[in-house]
């Protein structure tokens, strides 16, 4: 038998997957505590490029029409699909669950991100509404995407709740930093290469592994990040990051308790990164005739 | 053009208006205001304040306020009020009281706007066409709400979030307390509301109209006071929501006293918005838009169009046109009806009008001022424009919230979007042009919550207002705004 190539596992930023300008890694160990693998450490500069990095998605990803991007969530789920004997083996290997959990944890996965991909073209007809203002204007409200998202991906949960968290965010048309749970960044980045292969504009998705207390401070403070999800924080640095995101009034999402990601999702996660923006144009006369176009 | 008083009796073609001002003694002034706590006007145990007519510079009425003790009683009022009669209220039920609520404010609305006029210093005519009527109108509306909550799309029964503190601005003091008090009644929350510390009488009439409905005691308590006040109603641990429109600067604050509470949180703040006006529009128009935009209530508004960018090939066209109209505004006696531009609401906010303009002359900016008369006592400034504005002057990024407009040229749609985008706010953006595809195609590309096509300040209860960015979050009116009064977190926990 020949000896296996062990796979290196990198950041995701910008649709690439560079290593960490720092050169810091840290060890993994999967459930028995043997050595799993050297993982990136990401650093404060890392964190700035990812956000730069989902500043130039966002552009991309916020004016693709809803309908591409749900194939594009869609194929996400393909990937996943395709590559869950892989996920099956790695959730095993570093988290000591049975088959079956595995089984259960990857196809409830799938159908999370097959859930999303049918969201993104109704988010308007459910969250928007045709305003029927006293005046002569037709006024609508319809949601657009926050912007850029930090996330803080749960530690309970390490595919599952990684997609029930990230999902919802982009199929808003958001774009992502995501600080994937510390002791589960293989899974993460093995994600990552899903999307890597999923038509996901780069950028969309950028993907730190490391140390959220030492990161997600910096990604609270930054005033090119518009939101931030406080899932996988523990209580105290929720807590700060929560007061650093007063800074720069980013929107914050911070679960009431645990969340039950084997539940069907609610909305609530879909509607925190969302912006309702009004408008209003004036209707009046169709005739222009007496000079009442307005 | 002469304004010479001789000229005037020789020239037919030179006129003036006649005074006409509404009688002060329909706003029927008392000599001194209580706070309204659980049903009765009490004194509270803050010092007094005067609140002071800005039109004159003269004191007005004086207040009793609130002490953090009172703020305990008022809190704990809300909470009796919502554990015990509120929340045992039909929806149907709950929306009477609100109706009731409409109509009083309907009934009082001369004297409400007479009263405003006095206590904020804006005109008459602002008070009596939008600030009064429009109030009326979200109570109305959110009456109507009360009993129709299953169909907004949170469930069959969604639940109030209990007891609301809201604090509101100096601006527009009785419409904003009928944005935070209406939707959060309809929803079926208890408040407790701290008016602005120069504009506190119209909220304490609004008490007694909510009195005279016999609204069940503890359900609505107004608490004047300072900011000291108001800082310490949001951080009462007491509260289940907290709804703030002001600075972003409190707003701030605000988020981080909140940080870790779990309570939920509206902000309507500051901003820095852009009336965009393209080479096809019809400049006409557009200068009444550009008007309204930055002058309605003396450009002390949180969405005032307070950058005008304007395309480079009708700059000079459209800006002359835009001074002969703004010199023609008439500045002056809020309770004159022929008053375009009254007063600013006080001396604090009439330093910093004059010394952000001061900053724009240091910085290099073309200052152009109407030629009107103002008056000799009251806080008044005249309408300005600068001209030769550039994106990193203070005037340019900075709120004024007073009546003076920033003027940017642009050659290029994407470089007029680049120019409005460029703000740490995003509140209001509007645009002017006769081209419907590219008015949409902005409206989708300029990042705030308000947008208007060839219109400016325009509200409707049904409409839902609120900022991007640093200009807030959360929305006020439609069904986003009553939402952000319910418990709308659906997701499953553990245990």
């Amino acid at each position: 038998m020949s000896i296996a190539v062990a796979k290196t596992y990198k950041l995701y930023v910008g649709g690439s997957f560079p290593r960490s300008e720092s050169g810091r890694t840290y060890q993994v160990a999967d459930a028995g505590g043997s050595f799993l693998a050297n993982a990136v450490l990401a650093s404060r500069k890392d964190a700035r490029d990812a956000v730069a990095a989902a500043r130039k998605g966002f552009s991309s990803w916020s004016k693709a029409t809803p309908y591409n991007r749900g194939q594009v969530i869609y194929r996400i789920a393909e990937m996943l699909q395709s590559r869950a004997p892989e996920f099956i083996e790695l959730l095993i290997t570093s988290r000591g669950v049975d088959h079956a959990a595995a089984v259960a944890e990857v196809d409830a996965a799938i159908d999370r991100l097959v859930h999303y991909a049918g969201w993104t073209d109704k988010l308007a007809a459910v969250f928007g509404s045709a305003n029927p203002v006293s005046a002569p204007y037709f006024s609508y409200s319809a949601p657009e995407p926050t912007g850029v998202v930090a996330i803080i991906a749960p530690t309970d949960a390490p595919l599952l709740g990684l997609v029930s968290v990230l999902a919802p965010v982009i199929t808003g048309g958001n774009a992502a930093v995501l600080i994937a749970a510390e002791a589960d960044p293989c899974i993460a980045i093995t994600f990552a290469e899903v999307l890597a292969t999923s038509d996901v504009p780069a950028g969309v998705v950028n993907i730190l592994t490391g140390s959220a207390t030492e990161i997600a401070p910096h990604l609270a403070a930054h005033a090119d990040v518009n939101a931030l999800d406080l899932t996988g924080a523990e209580a105290g640095l929720a807590t700060e990051l929560e007061g650093v995101a007063a800074g720069t009034v980013k929107r914050v999402y911070r679960p009431k308790g645990r969340p039950d990601f084997a539940a069907a999702p609610g909305t609530v996660r879909l509607r925190s990164f969302l912006e309702i923006k009004t408008v209003w144009h004036p209707t009046g006369s169709p005739s222009l005739a007496g000079g009442s176009s307005y | 053009m002469s304004r010479s008083t001789e000229s005037v009796a020789t020239d037919p073609t030179e006129w003036d208006y006649a005074p006409a001002p509404e009688s002060e003694a329909i706003g029927r002034v008392k000599e001194r205001y209580l706070p309204f706590i659980d049903g009765k006007f009490v004194e509270g145990s803050g010092d007094d304040l005067v609140s002071v007519n800005p039109g004159r510079d003269e004191p007005l009425s004086t207040v009793s306020t609130v002490s953090e003790a009172d703020l305990d009683t008022a809190v704990h009022a809300a909470r009796q009020a919502y554990e015990g009669p509120w929340s045992r209220l039909s929806g149907a039920e709950r929306g009477k009281y609100l109706f009731r609520i409409a109509r009083g404010i309907a009934e009082r609305s001369r004297e409400l706007a007479v009263l405003e006029a006095l206590d904020n210093g804006k005109p008459i005519k602002e008070t009596r066409d939008f600030d009064v009527p429009t109030a009326a109108q979200h109570f109305f509306y959110h009456a109507g709400w009360a009993d129709k909550l299953q169909h907004l799309g949170h469930g069959p029964d969604p639940k109030p979030l209990g007891v609301a503190g809201q604090v509101v601005p100096w601006n527009f003091p009785l419409l904003m307390a009928a944005w935070k008090i209406a939707p959060a009644l309809a929803a079926g929350n208890t408040v407790v509301i701290k008016p602005a510390e120069t504009t506190p009488l119209s909220a304490l009439v609004l008490a007694e109209i909510i009195a005279d409905a016999d609204l069940p005691p503890g359900v609505v308590n107004i608490v004047p006071g300072a900011g000291d006040v108001g800082a310490a109603l949001v951080r009462h641990p007491g509260l289940d929501k907290v709804a703030f429109t002001g600075s972003t600067t409190v707003g701030k604050q605000i988020q981080q006293t909140l940080a870790g509470t779990g309570r939920k949180l509206t902000l309507e703040l500051g901003g820095k918005g852009a009336t965009i006006v393209f080479s096809d529009a019809a400049i006409d128009q557009a200068v009444e838009g550009i008007v309204n935009a930055i002058f309605f209530n003396a450009g002390q508004v949180c969405c005032a169009g307070s950058r005008l960018l304007v395309q480079e090939s009708i700059a000079e066209e459209l800006l002359t046109r835009l001074r002969e109209r703004v010199d023609t505004l008439r500045v002056g006696d809020p309770l004159d009806k022929n008053t375009d531009v009254g007063a600013i609401n006080s001396r604090s906010q009439w330093d910093k009008i004059t010394e952000l303009t001061r900053a724009g002359v240091d910085e290099g900016a073309e200052l152009w001022q109407s030629s009107c008369p103002l008056p000799d006592k009251g806080f008044f400034v005249a309408p300005t424009i600068f001209t030769d504005a550039t994106q990193t002057m203070r005037i340019a990024r900075e709120e004024i919230f007073g009546p003076v407009l920033s003027v940017i040229t642009f050659r290029t749609p994407d470089e007029a979007l680049a120019k409005a985008n460029n703000s740490p706010y995003g509140l209001s953006a509007g645009v002017w042009t006769e081209k419907g595809s590219r008015a949409m195609a902005m409206a989708a590309r300029l990042r705030a919550g308000v947008i208007w096509d060839n219109t400016w300040n325009r509200f409707d209860p049904a409409a839902p207002f609120g900022g991007y960015q640093e200009s807030g979050f959360g929305r006020e009116g439609g069904p986003s705004g009553l939402a952000a009064y319910l418990d709308t977190d659906d997701e499953a926990l553990i245990g």
